[in-house]
């Protein structure tokens, strides 16, 4: 092996040591991009190398492997591309995980492909990433790629991004060049709002900062790749709101009934009270179950099986902190980033996938595509594989959310192809589209309801001696139509007018029976939507036939004017 | 070492109590508390999503673990679906007493299937060549019995760090009607919304472990003292060293023309089939001693088993065909 390094010896790794290191040996989860020639896979090679996570026989395959792309006696990239096609390429061509441990942290690596076509790979590793390695080519400096993967590091919410100066080596180890890339990236970071910035000089190739800091940049006093990651915080800014989205019921015999799930957020213990989405029920927390015993109170991150004193919640439901409750909406603004070859279909119902809870969607609106390489945004009817936008989003049923923004698990969502069954797009939510009150106070548009019935309000006013409306009104509903019977002589006009006037705004079809005379204000609010027959001579089921036929015609050429 | 020692990793068995004020206000999850939870998450979301999900045995440390989870997983319920052993009819005897006495200890119904129209026709892994064996015996059994009882979700052991070209592999890895693997067409998973919509006849392979290491699942199994085959274990065992190979005498394997048996201390590293499994010369007879030999080591696990080493790339080449 190489000479190992002090700091990592991962020999070390199991001998108890009480009073030191006891609380960041956790996990972290970070993704690396970089284009085809910035030496990615070689440095994650070193990583892997200089922290003893590779074996010795995996080094002998690599040695005796008949490809060798670099200068040295080893190929540190061969260590890292798995499959035959990418090894005939010379790229890696999806999303590879690696893994490797010292004394403070077992990491796992996304590595992700930084060629164009790939945005997809490169979302899927960031969506579950802590921190980002970004590799920028020292000889060549910023790059619209680094721009493309900065900026998705800072859209999948990624805190930390540690932009790598690589092959320092290739320009004499120049502080100069690094100081003047370090600027611009900088400047980049600030422009997208990235939380937490190290920019570091490396050369993978020679190992240089990435476990040892090596000779060559003594003007270079910032930690290493390595020890950086090994420091670098994952407590702050989690929601401390508890979110509990339930997986399934456990139900070993008729006394038990218990809700498991994962902790999203916050903590909850036994006594607590919870709120139950949809049904926004109260419910107070009997028991915290679990193989190792019954619990006190879970936190953030925990499996558990939560038992209540209701018991009407099933998989997809959410309990959440009485405070602060999720936003309940069937409408919503996402990014959405494009994942199949097929575009998004603004016609189609896709399902959309948010915690347990799957949904059928439709994305109504584009707001915009962003442009990857300036960062600028473009109108546009539609999403194609690897386009970034910000969309909106309306769903069949209510889902419960936070923001991506504030609550990863809450805010994120994949949208399925029904038929296919394809993944084809990521997305991440920004707020709620929320229409203001009407005036009577309600949250349901005349749109929505149009939209629900399927047709426009409108009158059919059947004059005469009020024979057959009643039967009109049955036929009109067991066609599908909102109806509802009106008898217009039962009212004076003022009383009329009112009555209309509200269900207009219902959406309904009135079936107006009688001789009144209808207000403007009345034919103007149902936009002329009006059909006037006479009963009087025609015989029942002719007059019924008609106003079917009418009522179609009417409904399928205003569908025709709203589509043109 | 004691399991007291462990205290140092923020892990505990049994109560999980901790001392207060040890991780911070911020509670944070150690990275085995944090592993084992994603996996309990994945084998939830699968039997919550699945119409009928069993789950691969195969007896070994892996398969230890992933039963553990999910005991706990569906707790205080027990575990709903079935473990199924694809039974080669070469495995060590004490892999096959361990798998009948544990599974009937934790309650959990065990299928067994062999593929007998091969095994009848006297396949043997010296007569047909390693790889030719495996795509019978196991590949082409497992898919087998996966169509026979209707499964449309199996559960694997499988970790992406024990081979190359498993570090690409899904947590819900798709397979179309004949059981295939496409690694230039997998879907993309994003967070934990883990996709497992697929047409009649074609299923899923759900891998709760894919973000372990063979460290994690022994510290594990150190941990949580869960049960494992004693093969694991060092002790004199009665093998043939052939060439590189350690192997022991039974089941398949016999001595050629000169050889001869000796004492040998050893182990096994992984299990497998008793004339393709070879062991390892080890005084580890402890789980922590596994532990301290494993940190040691320079050799990847998957060494000591014959059947990777027919060609670069075979394991891809077996996953492609349906092989887990």
């Amino acid at each position: 092996m190489a000479t190992a390094n002090q700091n990592v010896t991962f020999g070390e790794f199991p001998v108890p040591a009480p009073q030191s290191s006891p609380v960041t040996r956790k996990l972290l989860r970070f993704t690396t991009a970089g284009s085809v020639d910035d030496g990615k896979s070689t440095l994650i090679g070193r990583l892997l190398y200089d922290s003893q996570a590779i074996y010795e026989d995996q080094l002998t395959s690599v040695r005796n492997s008949r490809i060798n792309r670099s200068s040295g006696p080893i190929d540190f990239s061969l260590l890292t591309d798995g499959l035959r096609a990418e090894r005939e390429q010379g790229i890696t061509i999806d999303v590879a995980y690696r893994y490797f441990s010292t004394p403070r942290r077992k990491f796992i690596i996304a590595d992700t492909p930084g060629h164009e076509q790939y945005t997809r790979n490169m979302v899927t590793g960031a969506s579950t990433a802590d921190a980002a390695i970004v590799l920028i080519d020292a000889t060549k400096g910023v790059l619209p790629q680094t721009r493309r993967h900065s900026y998705i590091s800072s859209l999948l919410g990624i805190r930390a991004v540690i932009a790598a100066v690589n092959k320092m080596d290739l320009v004499g180890y120049s502080e100069q060049v690094f100081r003047a890339i370090a600027t611009d990236v900088e400047v980049l970071s600030e422009k997208l709002g990235i939380q937490q910035l190290y920019v570091i000089p490396i050369s993978a190739l020679e190992g240089d900062n990435i476990v040892r800091r090596g000779g060559q940049m003594p003007w270079f006093t910032g930690p290493t790749l390595l020890h950086y990651l090994e420091e670098l915080d994952l407590n702050a800014e989690d929601s401390e709101t508890f979110r509990f989205p339930v997986q399934c019921v456990i139900r070993p015999d008729a006394q038990f009934r218990g809700f498991a799930g994962q902790v999203e957020s916050g903590s909850i213990s036994v006594g607590d009270s919870v709120t139950v989405l949809p049904s926004k029920v109260r419910a107070t927390v009997r028991s915290l179950e679990s193989f190792d015993g019954p619990r006190e109170q879970v936190s953030t991150g925990e499996p558990i099986t939560v038992t209540l004193d209701k018991v009407d919640v099933s998989r997809g439901d959410l309990l959440s902190g009485d405070e602060h409750l999720p936003t309940v909406s069937q409408r919503f603004l996402a990014n959405l980033v494009w994942m199949n070859e097929d575009a998004l279909d603004r016609e189609k119902l896709y399902l959309l996938k948010h915690t347990t809870r799957t949904v059928r969607a439709r994305v109504t609106d584009i707001k915009h595509r962003v442009e990857i390489h300036s960062l600028s945004h473009s109108p546009t009817q539609t999403l194609k594989l690897n386009d970034i936008g910000v969309a909106e989003l309306s769903t069949t049923l209510p889902i419960f959310f936070d923001s991506y923004a504030s609550n990863r698990a809450m805010g994120s969502f994949v949208l399925v192809d029904p038929i296919t069954n394809a993944t084809v797009a990521a997305g991440m939510i920004q707020s709620t589209v929320e229409e203001g009150p009407s005036e009577r106070g309600g949250r349901v548009t005349t749109e929505e309801r149009t939209a629900r019935h399927g047709h426009r309000p409108a009158v059919v006013h059947i004059q005469g001696s009020s024979r057959i409306a009643d039967r009109v009104e049955r036929a009109l509903f067991d066609d599908g139509w909102h109806a509802y019977l009106i008898k217009g002589d039962d009212y004076n006009e003022e009383q009329l007018t009112t009555l209309l006037g509200l269900l207009q705004t219902t959406g309904a079809v009135v079936v107006l029976s009688g001789s009144a005379t209808l207000a403007p204000q009345t034919r103007a609010a149902f936009e002329e939507a009006v059909f006037t027959f006479n009963e009087d001579g025609v015989p029942d089921s002719e007059l019924s036939a008609e106003i079917l036929r009418t009522l179609r015609l009417w409904r399928s050429s205003a569908e025709k004017f709203n589509h043109e | 070492m004691s399991l007291t020692q462990y205290d140092s990793l923020q892990f505990q068995s049994g109560t999980r109590s901790r001392a207060p004020g040890l991780l911070g206000d911020n509670f944070q999850l150690d990275h085995l508390k944090m592993l084992e939870a994603e996996s309990i998450f994945i084998l939830r979301e699968a039997v919550a999503e699945f119409a009928r999900p069993v789950m691969l045995y195969s007896i070994g440390k892996d398969s230890s673990v992933m039963l553990r989870l999910a005991q706990k997983a569906f707790h205080p319920g027990k575990i709903p679906f079935p473990l199924l052993h694809i039974d080669t009819s070469y495995k060590f005897s004490e892999m096959i007493e361990f798998r009948d006495n544990y599974a009937r200890e934790i309650g959990a119904e065990l299928l067994v299937h062999k593929n007998r129209e091969a095994l009848d026709e006297g396949a043997n892994p010296y007569r047909l060549g390693t790889q030719k064996c495996c795509g019978l015996l196991k590949t082409k059994s497992l898919l087998d019995a996966l169509a026979k009882g209707d499964f449309d979700a199996a559960f694997g052991g499988a970790r992406r760090d024990e081979e190359k070209s498993r570090a690409k592999e899904r947590v819900y890895s798709f397979r179309d009607r004949s059981g295939q693997w496409d690694p230039k067409n997998q879907r993309p998973e994003l967070w934990k919304l883990y996709n497992g919509r697929h047409h009649k006849g074609e299923s899923i392979r759900v891998f709760p472990l894919s973000n372990w290491s063979e460290l994690d699942v022994w510290l594990y199994i150190a941990i949580e003292n869960i049960p494992i085959v004693p093969l694991y274990f060092a002790k004199e065992r009665e093998a043939v060293v052939r060439g590189e190979s350690i192997l022991l005498l039974q089941n398949g394997v016999s001595l050629l023309p000169a050889e001869t048996t000796e004492l040998v201390k050893c182990r096994m590293r992984s299990l497998g089939c008793a004339p393709c499994t070879g062991a390892i010369r080890s005084h580890a007879d402890t789980v922590p001693k596994i532990i301290e030999e494993l940190i040691s080591f320079r050799r990847s696990e998957r060494e000591n088993r014959v059947i990777d080493h027919d060609e670069e790339g075979s394991m891809e080449l077996k996953k492609r065909e349906g092989y887990f």
